[in-house]
């Protein structure tokens, strides 16, 4: 069956010829270092399940002094003259177009397909995985179109991939350190503690005020997580159901959505959230601009979503 | 309530600036040891989850695609296509992104859009080309910051508000799971339909604040 693994694997291909491609990238001074950070990233996509728990925590404590302490550079390598692009740009036209297209679509038809395939009476494609599996598809078509439309000297590959990853920083590894520390989190109790003061400062009594603090809630919660599927289990276990359903008879599938829905809120607006840092890094963002771009939408969606839950949640 | 000192940690490094991959780290280990674990078994714990999270980070297998376009000049050919739109604004633009957004992840096509894919490569460009188009010169360097900075929230309020009214993904089913775990059940279907009132407003709302950035930067460049 083809599921994580695969796209794993070709991840950690990626990344080792990012890591080889940094370290001959004498324009950098802290090329070492950056050598060593996407290395470790390849080893982790090549050979993470075999490194042990223990083994995966010290590389995530080399990728914080790496990143953290001796910090990454960014290098000339991959840097191409804006008139040469643009002369490029005129003679392959509209078909430059065709890869990034081309991702979108091969996922969306992987999804679509590729769960019908079987082998042997099993399916060919780990059904739980289809949508990584098609991208990782996608991406390998696109990459095979981009290559045969713009025909660039071998090298280029390696050093476009490293110039973006290099342009990205420390800051790629983040959201998945985050997604550890939200675990970590979990295993220490945290939510039940959330789920205690929450609990604590709710006035029970009164229906409208435990709906405010439901929300709020999770919106905080979501912040501090960075997560708001973090968040949903513990508020809806301290609040949601023994509450807003059973005590005051609102309808769980309301109380469910928009409860979810006010935790989107909360990622809006938290420098923790994956949806925030990648793009800043992406877009070459200074820290906050992403946030600023979204806080109002959130604030006034949340207090129209909070309305929304008092109108109907005791009504249906 | 021990465990709620390492949280505290690390929205205090984080309010503070300090190195955010440091603070994450250091407020792990924190809050691990201040629950009653040894050094070692929240190394391991931290190892075991970030190896289980592995797949958020494949999304950064797209980029040596999207550099290679940009090598052959991808930027350009989405200045092309706006001006060949007979210059759409700004906002039809990204007002525009949102829609498709919203509405293709309403229907579970959450991979067809994305900050790499799509923001990066086509939607900021063509936003900066179609600002560029309506002042007659490029923009300058706070303007491009806040136009990119929209384009990315576009792309996020767009899926966020999009996704919960599609029934077979992740955050339904959570949602399900979830309040099954408390004895309670619940149709996914009604998950879904009870997201669409907000979703609508979280359109109008973003849609709305795309049009007054559209004229504020319309007004500046005059």
């Amino acid at each position: 069956m083809i599921g994580l693994p695969f796209a794993y694997a070709a991840a950690g291909l990626v990344f080792t010829v990012i890591a080889v491609s940094a370290a001959f990238d004498r324009s950098n001074r802290k090329r070492w270092n950056n050598a060593a950070f996407w290395a470790l990233l390849a080893a982790s996509f090549l050979f993470g399940d075999a490194m042990g728990d223990l083994g995966n925590g010290i590389a995530v404590l080399a990728l914080a002094v790496i990143g953290g302490v001796l910090g990454l550079g960014r290098g000339r390598q991959g840097v191409s003259d804006e008139e040469e692009r643009r002369v490029r740009a005129r003679r392959l036209g509209d078909a430059l177009f065709a890869p990034i297209l081309a991702i979108s679509v091969a996922t969306f038809a992987g999804s679509l397909f590729l769960p019908h395939l079987r082998a042997g009476g099993r399916p060919l494609v780990d059904p739980a995985q289809v949508t990584v599996v098609s991208l990782t598809l996608g991406v390998m078509v696109a990459l095979g179109l981009a290559v045969v439309l713009t025909r660039p000297p071998p090298l280029a590959i390696a050093h476009e991939g490293q110039r973006l990853m290099d342009s990205v920083g420390a800051a790629a590894i983040l959201p998945q350190i985050l997604a550890a520390l939200g675990a970590v989190f979990a295993v220490s109790g945290v939510g039940a503690a959330v789920a205690r003061v929450a609990g604590a400062v709710a006035p029970l009594d009164n229906r409208w005020a435990v709906i405010a603090v439901f929300c709020l809630g999770m919106a905080l919660f979501t912040f501090v997580m960075g997560n708001a599927f973090a968040a949903f289990p513990v508020m809806a276990a301290g609040l949601g159901a023994p509450v807003i359903v059973r005590r005051f008879g609102g309808d769980p599938a309301i109380m469910g959505a928009l409860g979810m829905l006010a935790g989107y809120c909360g990622t809006l607006t938290t420098p923790m959230a994956a949806h925030n840092i990648i793009p800043t890094a992406l877009l070459e963002l200074p820290p906050g601009a992403v946030i600023r771009a979204q806080a109002p939408t959130a604030v006034i969606v949340f207090c129209a979503n909070l309305a929304i839950m008092a109108a109907l949640v005791f009504r249906y | 309530m021990w465990p709620l000192l390492g949280v505290g940690l690390v929205l205090a490094g984080l309010a503070l600036r300090l190195n955010p991959l440091l603070v994450v780290v250091a407020g792990a280990l924190a809050t691990g040891v201040l629950a009653g674990k040894s050094f070692l078994a929240v190394i391991a714990a931290l190892g075991h989850a970030y190896n289980g999270a592995r797949f958020i980070s494949v999304a950064f297998l797209v980029l040596p695609v999207v550099g290679l376009l940009e090598r052959a000049g991808l930027q350009f050919r989405a200045q092309a296509l706006v001006e060949r739109l007979r210059a759409p604004s700004l906002a039809a633009i990204l007002v525009g992104y949102l829609a498709l957004r919203q509405l293709s992840a309403a229907l579970g096509l959450l991979s067809i859009g994305g900050q790499a894919n799509m923001v990066r490569p086509l939607i900021a460009p063509m936003a900066e080309a179609a600002q560029a188009a309506g002042s007659g010169r490029p923009p300058d360097e706070a303007t491009r910051t806040s136009i990119r900075a929209y384009a990315a929230s576009v792309d996020n309020v767009g899926a966020f508000f999009g996704e919960d009214i599609f029934v077979a993904v992740g955050s339904v089913l959570l949602i399900q799971a979830v309040l099954a775990g408390q004895g309670l059940s619940v149709q996914p279907l009604r998950v879904a339909l009870w997201a669409i009132p907000t979703a609508i407003f979280a359109f109008v709302v973003h849609a709305v604040r795309l049009a007054v950035l559209g004229r504020r930067l319309a007004a500046a460049g005059r």
